[in-house]
């Protein structure tokens, strides 16, 4: 894909979004607004994710050269490496997609895709939302969940990755 | 460390890329709002069929495609489970519901790479399942 034409893919994406919200707007006129100021409820909860992602690829740009990311975050980073993913995961708050556009930037700086896997894995482990979870399922449970949850972000990284390797 | 980018240049790159991403974290905002709005929370439990094993699926299933605040899967995850769905299922549901995207999926693709992105929620779907079987036959153990 050229570049001009991946800038714009998300352009076209963001217009078929808008059309179905105009088809769901059609068919169920009522669900609009709702989804709508459910939106405006997000935009309230993360617009300070956004500001910590966009110094955090500040400093990225200015700090990080290719070798610091290879060296750390590379094929040779070995135990660091997922050490570094499965904080960085489980530390990282907001939405998923907000982390995207770091996540691409590392990518584009040779961070390997096992890593980028455990680090989306390990978010699903939230200390601020543990004691919910403690008090919904208990302290047991939860310990128990989120030991298996770090042990499978790194297998499931390193299948990730063999499997992006294999199709290459 | 030396750096590559005057801090000039390294915070224009960082508004470039931010922007870069715009229309895509704007459209899968769009459609979390979406799918949150059209699915009511209380249909959940009629999706299952209080089977551990096809539930484990069910939940992984349902968990992929919802999206949004992880305290959402906590609060429909007790109301399942108080309602007699099995508690693999409901971790299946927890799990997959914030490590698999469907909803986000074309974001991650367009940023992140399409056969990582399929791959990546691929593997995370089978291993919500595998997380949840692991779990609680610890927990039955314990």
């Amino acid at each position: 894909m050229r570049k001009s034409e991946k800038s714009r893919t998300g352009w076209y994406f963001l217009l078929i979004v808008i059309a179905v919200y105009i088809i769901a707007g059609i068919i169920k006129p009522e669900a609009v607004l709702p989804s709508l100021k459910f939106l405006g409820g997000i935009f309230l909860k993360i617009w300070w994710v956004f500001l910590l992602v966009f110094a955090l690829l500040a400093v990225l740009n200015y700090y990080v050269k290719p070798k610091h990311v290879y060296k750390y975050l590379g094929k040779s980073s070995g135990a660091k490496g997922w050490l570094m993913a499965i904080i960085g995961g489980i530390i990282s708050t907001g939405p998923i997609y907000m982390w995207y556009p770091l996540l691409n930037e590392l990518q584009k700086h040779g961070t390997r895709n096992g890593l980028i896997a455990a680090f989306l894995y390990n978010r699903a482990i939230k200390p601020a939302l543990l004691p919910l979870l403690i008090f919904y399922f208990g302290l047991t449970y939860t310990i128990i969940l989120t030991i298996v949850m770090i042990i499978m972000s790194v297998i499931q990284g390193i299948i990730v990755e063999k499997i992006m390797e294999a199709r290459k | 460390m030396l750096a590559e980018n005057t801090p000039k240049q390294a915070v224009f790159k960082a508004a470039k890329a931010i922007w870069r991403s715009f229309p895509i974290l704007l459209g899968a905002m769009l459609l979390v709002s979406l799918a949150n709005t059209l699915i009511p929370k209380a249909t959940y439990s009629y999706l299952f069929f209080k089977n551990a094993i096809l539930d484990s699926f069910i939940g992984s299933a349902i968990g992929s495609v919802l999206a949004g605040n992880p305290i959402t899967s906590y609060v429909i995850g007790g109301e399942l489970l108080t309602q007699g769905i099995s508690l693999t299922a409901v971790t299946a549901f927890v799990v997959a519901w914030v490590t698999v995207g469907i909803v986000q999926l074309p974001a991650e693709s367009i940023l992140l790479g399409k056969r990582f992105a399929i791959t990546r929620n691929i593997a995370a779907f089978l291993f919500s399942i595998i997380v949840a079987i692991i779990t609680t036959a610890i927990m039955g153990i314990i």
